[in-house]
């Protein structure tokens, strides 16, 4: 893409504003080391996605309509989070006199790797990173944005972060025993089922581990940062990283 | 108790809940590997879905049409809008045959409408045939799956309960044995019973007829024993067409256990000469169901039980969990419409990882249907502390100079808090998980520095 091309905006989701600043500049540089003209608009708060999910959509109006006045004005809204990109695309309330606004959000925003290998039509990333890495692939990019197939659906398997990770010189891309079962995070989950959300990721952290992987990737870092807290809470050796930065990393 | 009481206490068990995760998984596993045998399985799926979304369009019709037709075959149709009604209605009928004991194989409407209990107060002696449902009968517990009812329990628990109860070897855990010992046992019972009962899977408008699907032929054993079948239907179990037959048969075992087609299908169109069939119509909520726009095609369900299988909190906190009878996602789904205050934690025991929708073999919406439901749950619960946190929430995420304030004030809080306090049990999210190293800046400030 040229310099002089679509304006894209960049949605950085509130936690990852907070906690992880280096995950914002990887996207953020891994976009125009792939030549986009790339903006944070930096009145953006957060997508309402906590409150909604807890079943108080209907009091994210405010946050909705200003998340459309925000975004409105860029050809793409970019996110490094499938959950966020599906929250405003499925869950936020119909915003009266900006439903046009709204609607053309709805197709413009995009979560990093779709927005790659979809938009931008990236058909291989050059780059080397020799490590083995196992690839979460959260369950809102996965069956809410469908970034992969899904293992329960009969049909031609496929994964957009696994196209771009798979052709850097080096990586190992390490095979699960069950590729797409949640971490258990869940949002307030994590909190109001508390037992379930700690052995969901204690489960799914002993599949990269008895499998080698070395650096647990993926799409959101929400699954991340509990996957990451049970490691280690329990010492477990495992790194974690971001795909953005991962890709970011590798281009460089 | 709620759900996540009742789970903490399932994962107490460490051990026997990591086996209860693998032998669901199994069974997912065995579930997947058979439907991609299957190169039209997603079309299969699509269409199955459209014709249960004909029948709900038309139930009123199609149930009309069913029971002129089964009654023109010489089968008794009643209808029940309520539990009780059913359960009174089974009664007048054993009381008419003064019948005191009967063989009942596997009918998850009969477990809703609380009819074992109900019977057994009128002193008849209820047995009930399939083989897991007998353990649990045994052990006086519901099933906790509809599919494989004693899931729950491990052969040592089944080999005790058998000693106990069947007089056989102490500590011979060898299933042949046991079955064996069941078979025996039931036997007798299935002798003795003048009155057999029955689910259905589908009853057929167009012809009158209903098919009921069992792997250990116990339905069949009974009917064919006794000298009246009461077979007990919810409404929505309607199809419009014997053609339409097929498509479900093909994805019901398929999608329950893995299997290419139930070990036994049996049709039930007119009772042989001298015997009677009745068919009891059963409501109880699901007119109600129906009317809500949202909710309605929960009704699709053939209670396949793929979505307890698949569902990664049913797998590790097991059915007695959700305390209703239909435990799991679809369950989740199904109770609220029966008493919300009851069953207010079900829909958020839940990730909404959309593994029960991708697995539903009629595309019921189930993890859409969850999010639906806890905003209908919040808004039934009013004003609480929550709601009043959220709408706090909605104040800060619009107002991003609010938003700022506040996440600088929650990272230097964070940061000189000390760990006793941000890991307060009364935390519980780090309680078992340490929280993210705090950055000097957030991804704001730094764009201000280096961008702005």
């Amino acid at each position: 893409m040229k310099p002089d091309s679509p304006h894209i905006a960049l949605f950085i989701p509130c936690y990852v504003d907070q906690f992880y600043p280096k995950v914002g500049i990887a996207t953020l540089e891994l976009l125009e080391k792939l030549g986009c003209k790339v903006s944070y608009p930096q009145g953006q708060t957060c997508c309402g996605q906590p409150m909604a999910n807890a079943g108080f959509e209907r009091n994210t109006v405010g946050t909705t309509r200003h998340f459309i006045e925000t975004f409105k004005e860029y050809d793409y809204v970019v996110a490094p989070s499938g959950s966020c990109v599906l929250h405003v695309k499925e869950h936020t309330p119909a915003i009266p006199e900006l439903e046009k606004e709204q609607a053309e959000l709805h197709h413009k925003v995009y979560e990093l790797s779709e927005f790659i290998t979809d938009v931008l039509k990236v058909e291989r990333i050059d780059g080397s990173y020799p490590h083995r890495v196992g690839y979460h692939a959260s369950c809102h990019g996965q069956r809410g944005l469908r970034l992969a197939s899904s293992s329960e659906l009969n049909e031609k398997p496929f994964s957009k972060a696994r196209k771009l990770l798979e052709n850097l010189v080096g990586l190992e891309w390490v095979e699960l025993t069950r590729t797409d079962e949640c971490c258990g995070f869940g949002g307030t989950f994590a909190v109001t089922e508390e037992a379930l959300s700690i052995q969901m990721g204690k489960d799914r952290l002993e599949d990269h581990l008895v499998h080698g992987a070395e650096i647990l990737t993926g799409g959101d870092m929400s699954c991340i940062m509990h996957l990451q807290g049970i490691a280690s809470r329990n010492k477990q050796a495992l790194q974690f990283k971001h795909i953005a930065e991962i890709l970011n990393e590798a281009i460089s | 108790m709620s759900h996540p009481v009742q789970a903490a206490e399932f994962l107490q068990d460490a051990a026997k809940s990591k086996w209860h995760d693998e032998t669901l998984w199994f069974v997912r596993d065995k579930r997947d590997k058979i439907s991609h045998t299957i190169p039209e399985w997603e079309q299969l799926r699509e269409l199955a879905s459209k014709i249960k979304d004909n029948v709900l369009g038309n139930l009123d019709t199609y149930l009309e049409d069913f029971e002129r037709n089964a009654s023109k075959n010489g089968i008794k149709v009643h209808w029940a809008k309520d539990a009780e009604e059913h359960n009174s209605i089974v009664l007048s009928i054993l009381q008419e045959k003064n019948c005191k004991a009967i063989v009942k194989s596997k009918s998850i409407l009969t477990e809703e409408c609380h009819l074992n209990p109900y019977l057994e107060k009128s002193g008849i002696e209820v047995v009930d045939t399939d083989l897991g449902e007998r353990i649990v009968q045994f052990l006086n517990q519901p099933p906790s799956h509809i599919v494989l009812p004693a899931i729950h329990l491990k052969k040592g628990d089944i080999s005790k309960i058998f000693h106990e109860k069947l007089h056989t070897e102490e500590g011979n855990e060898d299933p042949t044995y046991l079955t064996q010992a069941a078979r025996i046992h039931l036997r007798e019972k299935f002798l003795g019973a003048k009155v057999a009962i029955t689910g259905v899977n589908f009853g057929i408008a167009e012809t009158g007829e209903f098919v009921v699907c069992t792997n250990e032929g116990n339905a069949d054993m009974g009917v064919h024993l006794a000298d009246v079948h009461i077979a007990c239907m919810g409404i929505e179990k309607i199809i419009p067409k014997r053609e339409h037959l097929s498509v479900f048969l093909r994805l019901l075992a398929r999608s329950a256990t893995g299997q290419s087609i139930t070990n036994y299908t049996s049709h039930f169109r007119s009772p042989s000469a001298g015997r009677e069939t009745h068919i009891i119509l059963v409501d109880n909520g699901r007119t109600a169901q129906l009317g809500r726009e949202t909710f309605r095609n929960s009704l699709k369900c053939i209670r396949c039980g793929a979505c307890m299988n698949t569902c990664p909190i049913y797998r590790r906190s097991g059915g007695f969990s959700y305390e209703s009878t239909v435990p799991g996602p679809i369950g989740s789904i199904l109770s609220p419409g029966l008493d919300l205050k009851k069953y207010s934690t079900l829909p958020f025991a839940s990730t909404l990882c959309g593994s029960c929708t991708d697995v539903c073999p009629v595309k019921i919406n189930i993890h859409e249907q969850l999010y639906a439901w806890r905003q209908e749950i919040t808004k039934a619960q009013g004003t609480s502390g929550k709601s009043l946190s959220m709408k706090l929430g909605n104040g800060i995420f619009k107002s991003p100079l609010a938003y700022k304030i506040s996440g600088t004030l929650m990272r230097a809080a964070l940061k000189t808090l000390p760990d006793s306090l941000i890991y307060n049990p009364l935390n519980s999210y780090g309680k078992s998980r340490d929280l993210p190293e705090l950055p000097k800046e957030s991804f704001k400030d730094w764009y201000k520095i280096n961008r702005g």
